[in-house]
């Protein structure tokens, strides 16, 4: 766990906050010099939708006060972006603040600092769901988890698939929890392993416990159990995030 | 802009595609919502294009959709994409053919970034020998998989059934291609014709016999945004994305749509279903929404494949109006039978959307 300026069980850490960002290789390849020119903001499908503005938070982030780093890293607005990286194509000095963005939320969820936003507690409920897919299954999304209550937007032809789904999978041709290759086929223990190790190596094991201890202590002073908590992170939405202007 | 101006820029930006021999990496939401589209993708290339692919059962997924759902770091994601390098160098192949555009995206996105910091190349060596005792090459060349169905388009055409093409006044079906973001939007010049002029899918439907209709919101995301549609309380952000897309296509009254992202048709059919529930709207004529197609299903549907072996049984807009429009043959009551003709009941019929 890393903690800006305060002494941890394992070092003290004096970083500033960009100092931190920059470690990370998607902020340096994402900002060179950003001429605050708002072409990111035209082309950004979260721009229209959310109270979000990427030229802002490049902006912010070029000026290289903590306090304000703080502010965002604590904030609802990075967690807004779709990461479909339009920004990317068309920004005339090759910057990508979708890249910024994502290497803000990986400092947010380094500090804890993501639990202090609604949108920023989601990262529990896709931890839990996503991570537990790789490391189960192999896959990051999976149909055995797949539940219809959660996603009535896939229709009753859906529904209707996952009533059925050994003999539907089986009509499309999928291998579905069979040995050997092909769609949905089984994948082996020995290679599950070696998901789970890389994991371990590579500091995923540790992402995931870091997410599951912050999220913990957020869900003891919201007075949830972590049940309530993944379902309330999951569902929740309140009327704070749109752009209705 | 002018035809010709487009096939000039185009030419900047065709890829020099391997002809044959590939290692197939597999996608996670291709496999769970359209496996019949890898499975004809296979076909294809193998049966009838008679190319040399490897399908390996060891790999897993590339951690792609975890990685953009920042759930997983960067090394992670990382580390996970060199084995799959590992696994394909230890089948012998230095070409990758992928089938989904998150990891296309996610393949392209390490190694350029290896380029760039090759102390974290080094790196991701290290964890992967720690982790797995596997070492790699970097495939010589990473294609999507709808650029092989790209290269190969003029072939598939010379051996279709069918051409998209309306059987009552010989005029071509227009069809709307949309590319997932991740194909060329982070870096163009590894798509077909760009991020700007992408022709990977339209070089398709021209081929067979289709129209592309150029429309203002053509570009524009499907709404996917990882996160904001995995978390059931962002999803009004993906709803309110394909919107805006087919309230911009409506006015040129398309006949269907050819995607080559694993996510796009899924929510580019549902969203329509959705839509018409919550507003009464529907997109296509009579009731009916627009069809949405993977590149692999359409190919399929030319070639004369079996409508129901394809998948297209488990898409929420009817697909009928569509191959009736063609005279694609089908039977109607084996679309919900199972591989041995057992009965598997019916879905419920939606309240708005015409569905059959």
């Amino acid at each position: 766990m890393l903690e800006i300026g305060k002494k941890t069980e394992t070092c003290i850490v004096t970083t500033k906050l960009y100092d931190e960002l920059c470690k990370d290789y998607r902020f340096r390849e994402g900002l060179k010099a950003c001429i605050n020119c708002g072409t990111c903001t035209a082309i950004c499908p979260a721009a229209e939708f959310y109270r979000y503005d990427p030229r802002k938070i490049v902006d912010t982030v070029q000026r290289k006060d903590d306090s304000e780093i703080e502010a965002l890293l604590r904030s609802e607005t990075i967690w807004y972006c779709g990461e479909c990286m339009s920004c990317m194509t068309r920004c005339p000095r090759s910057n990508a603040p979708g890249k910024v963005i994502m290497a803000l939320r990986n400092l947010s969820v380094k500090l804890g600092y993501f639990t202090e936003s609604e949108r920023g507690r989601q990262i529990y409920p896709l931890t839990e769901a996503i991570n537990r897919n790789i490391l189960e299954y192999g896959y990051c999304v999976y149909p055995d988890t797949f539940r219809f209550e959660d996603h009535p937007e896939s229709g009753p032809v859906w529904k209707w698939h996952l009533e059925h789904k050994e003999a539907s999978y089986a009509r499309m041709g999928a291998n579905y929890k069979g040995k050997g290759p092909g769609a949905l086929r089984q994948i082996a223990p020995e290679d599950m392993s070696e998901l789970k190790a890389i994991f371990d190596v590579s500091g995923g094991t540790e992402r995931t416990a870091l997410v599951e201890e912050f999220s913990r202590k957020k869900a003891e002073e919201m007075g949830m159990s972590m049940e309530e908590y993944r379902r309330h992170t999951f569902e929740h939405c309140s009327d704070i995030h749109f752009n209705n202007d | 802009m002018i035809y010709q101006g487009k096939q000039k820029i185009w030419s900047d930006y065709q890829k020099d595609i391997p002809d044959d021999h590939w290692y197939y990496a597999r996608s996670c939401i291709r496999q769970s919502f359209f496996p019949a589209s890898e499975k004809y993708f296979l076909k294809i290339c193998r049966d009838l294009l008679g190319k040399d692919i490897c399908d390996n059962e060891h790999h897993t997924t590339c951690g792609g959709i975890a990685y953009h759902s920042d759930t997983i770091p960067q090394e992670t994601a990382m580390t996970i994409v060199a084995r799959q390098f590992a696994l394909m160098t230890e089948c012998g192949y230095d070409n990758l053919v992928v089938s989904c555009i998150t990891s296309f995206g996610n393949y392209t996105e390490t190694i350029e970034t290896w380029r760039e910091f090759p102390e974290l190349e080094a790196r991701i060596r290290e964890n992967l020998w720690k982790a797995c005792r596997r070492e790699f090459k970097i495939p010589k060349y990473i294609a999507h998989a709808s650029d092989l169905v790209y290269k190969f388009r003029n072939q598939i055409a010379e051996n279709a059934q069918y051409r998209l093409v309306d059987k009552e006044t010989g005029e071509p079906l227009k069809i709307v291609e949309h590319i997932g973001c991740h194909y060329s939007k982070m870096f163009p010049h590894k798509g077909v014709g760009g991020a700007e002029y992408p022709c990977v899918l339209s070089g398709m439907v021209e081929s067979w016999g289709g129209q592309v209709i150029d429309y203002p919101e053509r570009r524009h995301c499907c709404g996917f945004g990882f996160r904001q549609y995995l978390v059931k309380a962002n999803r009004g952000y993906c709803v309110s994305n394909t919107h805006k897309k087919f309230e911009s296509m409506e006015p040129y009254h398309p006949d269907a749509i050819i995607t080559n992202c694993p996510g796009c048709p899924y929510f580019l059919d549902r969203w329509q279903y959705v839509i018409a529930e919550q507003t009464g709207k529907t997109y296509g004529q009579n009731g009916y929404g627009i069809p949405v197609f993977t590149y692999e299903e359409l190919a399929g549907l030319v070639l004369g494949e079996n409508p129901w072996d394809l998948g297209l049984q488990v898409h929420q807009v009817a697909v009928e109006p569509f191959l009736d429009k063609i005279g694609i043959e089908y039977k109607p009551s084996e679309k919900y039978l199972g591989l041995n003709k057992e009965d598997l009941l019916r879905p419920e019929m939606p309240q708005v959307l015409k569905c059959h």
